[in-house]
């Protein structure tokens, strides 16, 4: 049905790849921040909130150029990388990733935050008192009571690094096989003539595998809340 | 013998609560009306709750200590707790409830104390189930197993009838003076109900907003059932 040339199963396949980095190295420190923002008083709480929720108002192209300048060879923090650990983000699919991680953070922290503050606390005193340690109790009681969150932040965040445009392409460029994701494919071949076949094939599949994603976080949502409620 | 001695101070909203009593062997009642500070002095006990001041002492260890520093976290107290309401954990079936105490100690599996506690508290068919399919007595009867199967050294029960109807009260009532009788823990057990300590109390301690009014044996229970 799809026949898909190398070059777009190349888009494809990099997109997917740039999604799973991106939502897999996001979550645990979305699961981190979230954390902090349900359970601690602390200074700067407001300014870690607003930190966190920026790529969501901000234009994307500002974004991918805030990370340019910043995560660049030549940025502070890019420089520093590259320098002590040999780690590029520029122009390499590893930058994809970066700015991928970053647009869906807030998506991904905002569920996390909602469920770790609806879970009743008492459970986590019953815990304490049965011998679970603090970090046992996250473990086997508040991460557990908030997986439908923690679910349903994964899927956008995996949802919205699959189709992220502007900042990605702002901070690592259109390169075929490196940083061209299925939204740049499109981009580029809708700027030749003859190319609308091509970006129409990759449009299907963009919604076939935002879809799948929807498909999947439901099934996993349910799932969750059946453990709870027994068969 | 004294097994646990609490002196304890804590402003409280409205009122100071400043309680002294300690407990032998056996049930000591923590008895009283709504509002005395009874599940307070029970969650300072327990470690959930930080005293502004005094001691409580279990056996020869010191739990809290205002002036020493000491404040041992509720999860290395050893402390049995039955609240009010049963607290399930809903994602974990009966039996992986009654085992997280034992898992959590890091104590080995002892299937012969296992069956022992499931048989006392006739829990057995249960196992299987998640807490949101059991009767309301049937998930009190897992919380004391639950607090049982942890090996406490203390049993702190917290109006453990008071979410249960009068069904319920009669089903319950007889395991614990089993649980007094057999097991051998001693326990902290609160209510404002008179009756249900008749059964079961071997020492009473009354509250009255914040203070020990009177201490001594069940007979204290006679003047007091306009209570609740």
């Amino acid at each position: 049905m799809l026949d898909l040339s190398p070059a777009e199963w190349t888009a494809v396949l990099l997109s997917l790849r740039i999604a799973i980095v991106a939502t897999a190295f996001a979550l645990p420190i979305g699961i981190a921040v979230g954390w902090l923002l349900a359970r601690k008083k602390f200074w700067g709480k407001a300014v870690l909130d607003g930190l966190v929720h920026l790529p969501l108002v901000l234009p994307p192209v500002v974004t991918g150029y805030l990370l340019l300048i910043s995560f660049g060879r030549k940025g502070l923090i890019g420089a520093f990388l590259a320098d002590q650990f040999g780690i590029v983000f520029a122009f390499r699919w590893t930058g994809a990733a970066l700015s991928c991680g970053i647009m869906g953070f807030p998506l991904l922290v905002r569920p996390i935050r909602l469920a770790l503050e609806a879970i009743d606390r008492r459970f986590e005193d019953a815990a304490a008192t049965l011998g679970a340690n603090h970090l046992m109790v996250f473990l086997t009681i508040t991460l557990p009571l908030a997986l439908p969150g923690v679910i349903a932040g994964a899927v956008l965040c995996f949802a919205r690094a699959l189709g992220e445009f502007g900042a990605t392409i702002t901070f690592v460029s259109n390169i075929p096989g490196e940083t061209q994701t299925i939204s740049a494919a499109i981009y580029t071949f809708l700027q030749i003539p003859g190319g609308e076949a091509a970006a129409g094939r990759l449009v299907l599949l963009a919604i076939a595998l935002a879809l799948a994603a929807l498909i999947a976080s439901e099934w996993f949502a349910r799932r969750a809340v059946m453990r709870f409620q027994g068969e | 013998m004294i097994v646990l001695a609490v002196d304890v101070e804590k402003r409280l909203g409205g009122f100071q609560l400043a309680a002294r009593f300690e407990a032998a062997r056996g049930v000591t009642a923590l008895f009283g009306p709504s509002g005395a500070g009874k599940t307070s002095i029970v969650n300072m006990i327990a470690g959930l709750l930080a005293p502004d001041g005094g001691s409580i002492t279990l056996d020869d260890t010191v739990l809290f200590d205002s002036a020493a520093g000491i404040n041992v976290p509720p999860h290395r107290r050893r402390i049995g707790y039955v609240f009010q309401e049963d607290r399930l954990f809903p994602h974990l079936s009966v039996h992986q409830n009654l085992d997280y105490g034992r898992k959590m100690s890091g104590h080995p599996r002892d299937a012969k104390e296992f069956e022992r506690v499931v048989t006392l508290l006739e829990i057995g068919r249960l196992l299987g189930r998640r807490p949101r399919m059991l009767s309301g007595g049937e998930r009190q009867r897992v919380a004391i197993g639950r607090a049982l199967l942890m090996r406490p050294r203390l049993l702190l029960l917290d109006e453990p009838l008071a979410s249960l109807d009068a069904g319920h009260k009669r089903e319950i009532l007889p395991y614990f003076v089993r649980l007094r009788d057999d097991a051998g823990v001693p326990m902290v057990y609160v209510t404002h109900i008179a009756a249900e300590l008749r059964r079961i109390a071997t020492y009473v301690v009354r509250l009255d907003a914040g203070r020990v009014v009177a201490a001594g044996g069940i007979e204290l229970l006679d003047d007091a059932d306009v209570i609740g």
